[in-house]
């Protein structure tokens, strides 16, 4: 089977939210974002353990041309989160269950039965994607619909795209018709049109990139990636030295204490 | 009035919504500009989104879903990995019996306290054993776990025959579970002494992953400092030993509270100011120089006022420790929380050094 991805191109994005809906009936996640958050027509926030497809509603200070407007009013765009599936997930090394696994198709995939809710992987996601649900107590994200691919479907959420803002594909493919569409932007006098891809950090690329408008980080998603496991040789070394510094002390102090009785006296 | 209809009845929550909505809109009117919660990026007519602010300053990373249980185990297994060492090498090196005894009470203590703790706090508490079901060198989580595993199996055996023999006198299979026991807890004991720092460490949230090369030393004398009080609190206070192993643990926390004091970089704010600052301070101050200096003073002077001064150090130090292990996991929620701190650019202390003093020159 192919590796597969999303390209999520929010240049074509109307923030219909139907990514949202379909990927909650089929997976049945539950309800959220029924409180007024006050931000845009955006009520969710963020990706979380009920929300694995996020449509985000990115208001910005008003930019003549952008959308097509002439500078008085808020530029809008919207641009439909999700987990970014990383060529080295934070989460799929931190899981200490191995419960969190790596598909045939590429994604990184939770399963729910193994999954003993530990929260490590909450902590080791530099996206900030997994979460735990605090009713059922394990970690739940985007599933990248392993059920509707191994049965040769496209997930729920690029099927019910109306203007196919997500695409979903063979992830070579899809890296070139991100490039072609951006080229295609840019001619189009969009020049800040950008995928945003992070294959120069640690992550090592997604198998879920976007295409933005202006500055990624208006749609939180960060510059530097890092997955975790980066930290780890720094860290052992520290251990191991606190280690050894434990041991040698211990043994300097008892062997150096004149007071102690000799013999075991067993 | 009569085409629109009846107002229903509305419930506490709708009744809160509609008074929020009130609030926001009189706060509008009054200063133009709104700061209350959820409008956080203030200064417009709109919530806007930025680079700087995010999208709408919403955190990008999730908080640890962790509860009051893990700062908890951080210092009980500190304490504990701590004790089974210096019970194990006490014994090794001919020490009062007492001591040992005592040392080993410690850690099997820590051997049940610690997996309780750890397992209530999972979210499927009854699938603890899952963890068991593989072992994952490149997840800090598993390696603790395995290494908790053999640290308890290890000090409970050896308290455990320890307190068989002594009921019913020496067999050569108590002899051996004692003393197999007892290995195993200190070959264990010295990792699960300080692993915890590498657990926070190697994760996404900024301040900790800035302190991965720095947690599992801090994290070490904290369980040892704790160690070696609550020795000293059970009637150790005389021995020499405890007083070095105390003093060489509050030296090295003084050490540490000087390295966090002394870089200045936005990732370890968390630990200078607000609330978890205040914490961090503290039990750094309880861990690190207070129970130093009294140690210090406890080497002259009568008897009395020598085991007076070192069981106020032995107090300062457990509850420093105790306060160190809450701090940090605190400043990891508060760090989680800044939407600011991942939408930087990744820059290294000494770079953003020479960027300050750029700056400051300009």
């Amino acid at each position: 089977m192919s590796v597969t991805a999303f390209l999520t191109d929010s240049t074509l994005c109307i923030g219909c939210k139907a990514c949202e809906v379909a990927c909650k009936e089929w997976n049945g996640v539950s309800e959220d974002g029924l409180e007024w958050s006050g931000f845009s027509y955006d009520n969710t926030g963020a990706v979380g353990a009920s929300t694995w497809r996020h449509v985000k509603f990115v208001e910005q200070p008003p930019v003549p041309g952008f959308g097509g407007n002439v500078g008085e009013q808020t530029s809008w765009t919207f641009s439909s989160d999700v987990c970014k599936h990383c060529e080295q997930a934070g989460c799929l090394e931190a899981c200490p269950t191995g419960s969190i696994v790596r598909t045939e198709f590429g994604g990184v995939f939770i399963q729910p039965d193994v999954c003993n809710g530990c929260g490590y992987c909450v902590t080791a996601c530099p996206f900030g994607v997994v979460e735990r649900n605090q009713k059922d107590g394990r970690a739940f994200k985007c599933t990248f619909c392993y059920d509707r691919q191994k049965v040769g479907l496209q997930p729920a959420c690029a099927k019910a795209c109306p203007t196919e803002s997500i695409k979903f594909g063979e992830i070579e493919g899809l890296r070139r018709e991100a490039q072609g569409r951006v080229e295609e932007l840019h001619r189009r006098g969009m020049d800040d049109a950008v995928i945003y891809d992070p294959l120069d950090s640690s992550v090592e690329g997604t198998h879920a990139f976007f295409i933005v408008r202006g500055d990624p980080r208006s749609y939180n998603l960060p510059p530097t990636p890092e997955v975790p496991t980066v930290y780890l040789k720094n860290s052992w070394r520290s251990s191991a030295i606190a280690a050894g510094l434990l041991l040698g002390g211990t043994l300097l102090a008892f062997l150096s204490d004149g007071t102690r009785q000799n013999g075991r006296g067993r | 009035m009569s085409d629109l209809l009846p107002l229903r009845d509305m419930d506490e929550r709708e009744l809160q919504r509609e008074k929020r909505l009130d609030d926001i809109r009189r706060e509008a009117e009054r200063r133009g500009k709104l700061e209350v919660v959820s409008t956080r990026p203030s200064g417009a007519p709109f919530p806007q989104a930025s680079p700087e602010s995010g999208y709408y300053g919403i955190p990008l990373l999730k908080q640890p879903p962790w509860t009051w249980e893990i700062p908890l185990y951080f210092f009980v297994g500190g304490a504990a990995g701590a004790a089974a060492v210096i019970g194990a090498i006490a014994d090794y090196t001919g020490a009062d019996r007492e001591l040992v005894q005592h040392a080993r009470w410690i850690a099997a203590a820590g051997s049940v306290i610690s997996p309780a703790l750890l397992i209530s706090d999972l979210g499927r508490p009854e699938r603890f054993l899952a963890m068991l079901r593989v072992f994952k060198p490149q997840s800090p989580m598993s390696v603790g776990v395995w290494t908790l595993l053999g640290f308890s199996s290890g000090a409970a055996a050896a308290a455990f025959a320890g307190f068989l023999r002594e009921r019913y006198g020496p067999s050569l299979p108590l002899k051996v579970l004692e003393n197999a026991g007892q290995a195993a807890s200190l070959a264990f004991g010295l990792p699960f002494s300080n692993y915890t720092g590498v657990l926070i460490g190697a994760t996404a949230i900024p301040v900790w992953n800035h302190n991965a090369g720095d947690l599992p030393l801090h994290f070490g004398a904290s369980g040892l400092g704790a160690g070696v009080g609550i020795l000293e609190l059970l009637g150790h206070g005389k021995s020499r030993a405890l007083q070095a192993l105390g003093l060489g643990a509050a030296i090295f926390e003084s050490w540490e509270g000087v390295r966090i004091e002394g870089r200045s970089h936005y990732h370890l704010d968390p630990l200078k100011h607000g609330l978890s600052g205040v914490i961090t301070r503290t039990g750094g101050a309880l861990s690190g120089p207070i129970p130093a200096l009294l140690r210090i003073a406890s080497l002259w002077g009568p008897a009395r006022r020598k085991s007076s001064l070192r069981r106020w150090a032995s107090l300062s130090a457990i509850a420093g420790s105790l306060i160190t292990r809450v701090a940090w996991v605190h400043a990891g929620h508060v760090s989680a929380r800044n939407w600011r701190l991942p939408l930087q650019e990744r820059t290294s202390e000494a770079l953003s050094k020479k960027l300050d003093r750029v700056a400051e020159q300009a």
